[in-house]
């Protein structure tokens, strides 16, 4: 009976493991969001923050362990200290500030609608808006949303859950078109394609990505890019609020690699375009 | 629509991640089990015992996991119980974080909702074998507690194996709850690969005839179990 | 430990109320009238019917209630074949897909539950409906039925249970039932706990009065089981 209780509780000291030794950095990421992050068929993660996360570290001088969450849980998951960072393709937002601390941004891109490309949401142009910043926003940012209102009323419009996408349409589109949340960008592009979504919601790269394959041929942009307000300020890192050196490291690795050129770089081979900040 | 190739093994396929994760399946199921059932054996003589607040914590115990939906008693201990234990280091002293990995996370969970079912598969064989067997223990001068463990129990078992095989096939399919916690069993393998391939017909089919192989598997390896178990029962005058 | 964020969750969460009580109704309803034919087809003696009911029952209890889901939401979705069929005006709606998956699945259980009730109908009680002269219909509707009925109560009880908490799942295919706007909350707030254990109270508070609901239905229905006063 002794030698049961005992093994019983060595057994279980081995299943717990204390943080991990002060050479090894652990980077939360979802590993469901390509370019960003995602997942190949040889099992390992890739992506332009993959890349990103693997250069920074090596300029630091530490090991890089990436555990893979999910979206939904990612932030919570921090605060239970699975991991030191948050590196998922997250907006850096004023919501999201009071829970943790945002390094500096190091990517940015806009969030666009997109639709098949025979919809009649297809092509819309809003008071001939290509961008809409929604920092400060003035009369005519709220005019080009009650456009976009008056276009899309009573359409499904699908996002992934716990997103500023969510967040925009929540704030700004709440009562006009009908929000279906998803745990995933493909859940909900595979909805679009099926005809269940009569848009969604999604920062432009992803989408981009998605358009590129097989499954995506038929979507199309449609509507102004946006940014600002509700969208946050670039993507940054996210931490623990009492992780003070935690954060101080990334932002001097990041605003080395800004310098250098290298997150450019980064960016470009992964979305074409160059989205550091 | 249902690709093969996407199947296949090694780098340009899934194949290989599939395996994989339905080991990784059958080991969590199994931990989660062995888990519950050692559970089950306690909260059982819990609710047996004489003591009522005993009794009273493991009634409540078994109503709240049975009464609530899996999804939730997973994200409760996902995302309760790193906090809880730390809270509790912090009561020992131990400042530092720490961190259960997956495998144990999804144990726990799994393991604690099997244990409930458990408990009430055990208690139905603790009635049909009588109350008399604790008396007798209690004669040759053994604790309560000693001929629960080692006369009573070995015999529930026996008599619970049917339900435990009900019990075991329920804890196998629980386990395609776990993936909030990051294990990468079948469901989740599955769901990686449909994100990333857009193909979800095929993976999530390929999930089903996975755990169809493995409960049919399983229920067979019961009936076996059973088998050998009642052997020496039949009547041989 | 913040209580007053779980008395704020409860009354955000208690709108999914109705959702969940829409999925568990319409589900039980179909899945209790579509169990009487399958159960009395698993015992019939044609070996087709019992055959079939017996793999369907054996697939759907062998795979997870999750996995079905999605097979049905995601999986059906991307055939093109079903897209452009009349099937899609039901399997567009997630409500809808939520329901088939959970009639299909409570079917295969309930099946079981009523061929155990069947098969403990006695020869002899068969042998005395013959002898009063009773027609087979007769016989199964004022006889075997009801006594099926009566003998598979705990355990259609229990599957009734078992139904509340199974409608938690659909809310991975965009349901904003009970447990889908408790985990939007938890999106906001970042307060899970809260957020769960004021869903897993409404739960179980719904499962007490199903359980209630059951001694009740025992109570009226098995008169000679009561306790004498």
């Amino acid at each position: 009976m002794k030698k049961f209780i005992l093994t019983l509780i060595a057994l279980s000291m081995l299943c717990l493991s204390t943080v991990t030794n002060a050479k090894t950095i652990r980077i939360g990421t979802e590993g469901a969001y390509p370019p960003w992050n995602n997942l190949n068929a040889a099992g390992e993660l890739e992506g332009a923050e993959i890349d990103f996360g693997n250069e920074a570290c090596k300029r630091m001088g530490f090991d890089c362990e990436w555990v893979i969450q999910d979206w939904d849980g990612i932030i919570p998951a921090l605060l239970n200290g699975k991991y030191d960072i948050i590196i998922a393709g997250m907006s850096i937002t004023e919501e999201r500030k009071e829970k943790v601390n945002f390094t500096d941004g190091y990517m940015t891109d806009g969030a666009r609608f997109a639709v098949l490309k025979g919809s009649g949401l297809a092509n819309l142009t809003i008071s001939g808006m290509d961008k809409v910043n929604l920092n400060g926003a003035g009369g005519k940012e709220q005019a080009a949303i009650g456009q976009l209102i008056a276009a899309m009323n009573g359409k499904t419009v699908c996002v992934q859950s716990a997103t500023i996408h969510q967040n925009f349409l929540d704030k700004h589109m709440a009562g006009a078109v009908k929000v279906k949340l998803y745990s995933t960008v493909d859940d909900h592009n595979l909805d679009l394609i099926s005809g269940r979504c009569d848009a969604v919601l999604a920062d432009v790269g992803s989408t981009i990505d998605y358009m590129a394959s097989d499954s995506g041929a038929d979507v199309a942009f449609t509507g102004p890019t946006f940014s600002g307000g509700v969208f946050g300020d670039g993507v940054g890192g996210a931490v623990k609020k009492e992780d003070f050196f935690i954060l101080e490291m990334w932002n001097k690795v990041i605003a080395e690699m800004i310098a250098d050129g290298s997150l450019s770089e980064i960016t470009k081979v992964h979305f074409g375009r160059d989205i550091s900040m | 629509m249902f690709q093969f190739d996407l199947l296949i093994f090694g780098n340009t396929g899934w194949g290989d991640e599939l395996l994989i994760s339905t080991i990784m399946t059958i080991l969590v199921s199994l931990s989660s089990m062995f888990l519950g059932v050692c559970l089950a054996i306690i909260i059982t003589w819990a609710k047996i015992s004489g003591n009522l607040i005993v009794r009273i914590i493991a009634n409540f115990y078994t109503t709240v996991i049975r009464g609530i939906p899996e999804l939730l008693v997973i994200y409760l201990i996902f995302f309760g119980g790193s906090a809880t234990l730390m809270y509790l280091a912090k009561i020992f002293g131990y400042n530092g974080y720490i961190e259960l990995n997956a495998f144990t996370m999804g144990t726990i969970s799994i393991g604690l909702i099997s244990a409930a079912y458990s408990t009430e598969v055990f208690r139905g064989a603790y009635y049909t074998l009588g109350v008399g067997q604790l008396e007798a223990g209690k004669a040759l001068g053994l604790s309560r507690f000693q001929s629960f463990i080692k006369v009573l129990a070995p015999q529930m078992l026996k008599h619970a194996l049917p339900g435990l095989g009900n019990v075991w096939q329920i804890t196998l399919k629980d386990t395609a709850l776990v993936s909030v916690t990051g294990l990468v069993e079948i469901m989740r393998q599955s769901r990686i690969a449909s994100n990333v391939t857009h193909s979800p017909l095929t993976f999530i089919l390929s999930a089903a005839i996975l755990y169809l192989i493995l409960t049919s598997f399983s229920s067979k390896a019961f009936n076996k179990l059973e088998e050998f178990t009642n052997k020496n029962d039949s009547v041989t005058q | 430990m913040n209580f007053e964020l779980i008395v704020d969750n409860f009354f955000l969460i208690i709108l999914g109320l109705d959702e969940t009580l829409n999925l568990v109704i319409i589900s039980l309803s179909l899945g209790f009238v579509i169990s009487i034919p399958f159960s009395l087809a698993r015992i019939s003696s044609i070996k087709i019917l019992s055959k079939s009911v017996y793999y369907y029952i054996f697939i759907v209890r062998g795979t997870p209630l999750l996995v079905q889901i999605y097979l049905i939401y995601f999986g059906l979705g991307a055939i093109p074949f079903v897209r452009e069929s009349f099937l899609w005006i039901v399997l567009k709606e997630p409500f809808w897909c939520g329901i088939l998956a959970l009639v299909i699945n409570t079917v295969a259980y309930t099946t079981e539950i009523f061929r155990g009730g069947l098969q403990s109908i006695t020869k002899g009680q068969i042998e005395s409906c013959k002898s009063l002269g009773m027609n087979k219909f007769v016989m199964y509707s004022k006889i075997i039925l009801p006594c099926a009925f009566r003998q598979a109560l705990p355990g259609y009880g229990n599957e009734m249970i078992l139904m509340v908490k199974s409608t938690s799942l659909v809310s991975l295919i965009t349901i904003m039932e009970m447990t889908g706007i408790a985990r939007n909350i938890m999106y906001k707030n970042y307060a899970p706990i809260e957020a769960f254990v004021a869903a897993g109270s409404i739960y179980l508070f719904l499962n007490f009065l199903v359980v209630q609901f059951i001694k009740f239905l025992e109570w009226k229905y098995n008169p000679h089981l009561r306790v004498k006063d």
